[in-house]
């Protein structure tokens, strides 16, 4: 028997509605600590409106944000912030990685230099560039959102998946040396392999 | 329609003026006096000066670095210490020492500048502080511990100063590789279960 709706009246999926409720309403945590984090505030102003897509609410405390845009290079001493700022943040949440240094290292392939922040804490969308261009933060941000609405669940269900939980190729490819007891990588346990990884 | 060039509206921020307020300037550097070396050389036992380009270097004992740092103070009227740094001669071409620590000194009343250095080889890679005469020298030789492993006696707090204080090598020596030895890749990780 056909059903027939008021006008004003939309049929929709709850997981659906919930992610597209989500999508439009990313609050980005800025993560920014190099050049990137100039683009990034050149995004976030008046000329390139991230208003339009609803991104524009940049808060500094991880308890308002759903979204970490790590704009810039994050040294070893600076990862335990990144992650206890990620660990903050609110469920369901999302991270961009911006700019080259975000994502690889960069240039900087050095002692202290965190070669992407992939590592260590989830990513979910790369930004190449150095520093990206406000379009291209803007075209990921797009991308995050269709990445959401296509398999955003409302129990968040998606991100316990395996292809979620996998191991960040990182750690596939480099040994972590350890000393038995202390727990820190020395000279004379081995040398990590120098050079390109 | 009147067309203006860019050049009529920039203000004349150029090299010109620049380089006029440069030369106007009534702080140049100083050439040494004989008598400041003379002074140091006559407290001093083994102090070796050269000049370099208008800029006069000493290099130091280490057994006499301090009280040659003091007599550069008191006497001399080294009241400015610009800065304490290092270098690594290890497989630099037709280097005797290991280490070279410098100290940049400056005069604020006569605008001399000095060089002094300490030449230092391992085991014994320890220098008296030179806090007591300057306070700044206090972060100074903390960054240069951090980075090259050099022990200043008697300073007050020497801990690493940039680097993590679990880290524990010296980054800044040439036989530690540039990307480090896993200490980048040795940090625990959060996937999406855990965080």
């Amino acid at each position: 028997m056909a059903v027939d709706l008021p006008e004003n009246v939309v049929v929709s999926k709850l997981d659906e509605l919930a992610s597209w409720c989500r999508k439009n309403s990313l609050w980005p945590m800025p993560f920014a600590t190099a050049c990137c984090g100039i683009e990034l505030m050149a995004t976030g102003a008046s000329r390139h409106d991230l208003a339009r897509f609803g991104a524009e609410v940049f808060r500094f405390s991880p308890r308002q944000c759903d979204l970490m845009i790590v704009a810039g290079r994050v040294v070893m001493k600076m990862m335990p912030v990144l992650q206890r700022i990620w660990q903050q943040m609110l469920e369901p949440k999302w991270c961009i990685s911006m700019g080259a240094c975000a994502s690889t290292g960069g240039v900087f392939d050095t002692y202290c230099v965190v070669q992407g922040v992939d590592r260590f804490i989830p990513v979910d969308m790369y930004v190449p560039g150095c520093p990206p261009r406000p379009e291209q933060l803007i075209q990921s941000i797009i991308d995050l959102q269709d990445k959401i609405q296509a398999e955003g669940t409302i129990t968040g269900k998606e991100f316990d998946l395996p292809s979620r939980q996998g191991k960040k190729r990182a750690l596939i490819e480099l040994p972590v040396i350890t000393l038995p007891g202390s727990g820190r990588p020395t000279a004379s346990e081995g040398v990590l392999r120098v050079g390109r990884h | 329609m009147v067309k203006v060039g860019l050049a009529s509206l920039v203000p004349p921020y150029g090299t010109v003026s620049r380089v006029a307020a440069i030369q106007n300037r009534k702080s140049k550097i100083a050439v040494i006096q004989p008598e400041t070396l003379n002074k140091l050389k006559a407290a001093v036992a083994g102090v070796q000066t050269s000049e370099f380009r208008g800029e006069m270097r000493a290099v130091v004992s280490k057994a006499e670095v301090f009280s040659a740092l003091r007599v550069l103070k008191e006497e001399c009227g080294f009241d400015l210490l610009v800065d304490i740094t290092c270098v690594d001669y290890l497989n630099y071409r037709d280097a005797v020492d290991r280490f070279g620590l410098v100290y940049l000194l400056a005069s604020t009343t006569t605008n001399e500048r000095l060089t002094v250095r300490v030449f230092l080889n391992e085991p014994e890679l320890s220098v008296p502080s030179a806090v007591p005469l300057w306070q700044g020298a206090d972060w100074m030789e903390r960054e240069v511990w951090d980075m090259f492993g050099i022990h200043f006696d008697g300073h007050p707090d020497l801990r690493r100063i940039l680097l993590p204080e679990e880290f524990t090598a010296f980054p800044l020596r040439k036989d530690y590789p540039l990307q480090g030895r896993g200490e980048r890749h040795n940090l625990p990780v959060l996937t999406r279960n855990r965080s």
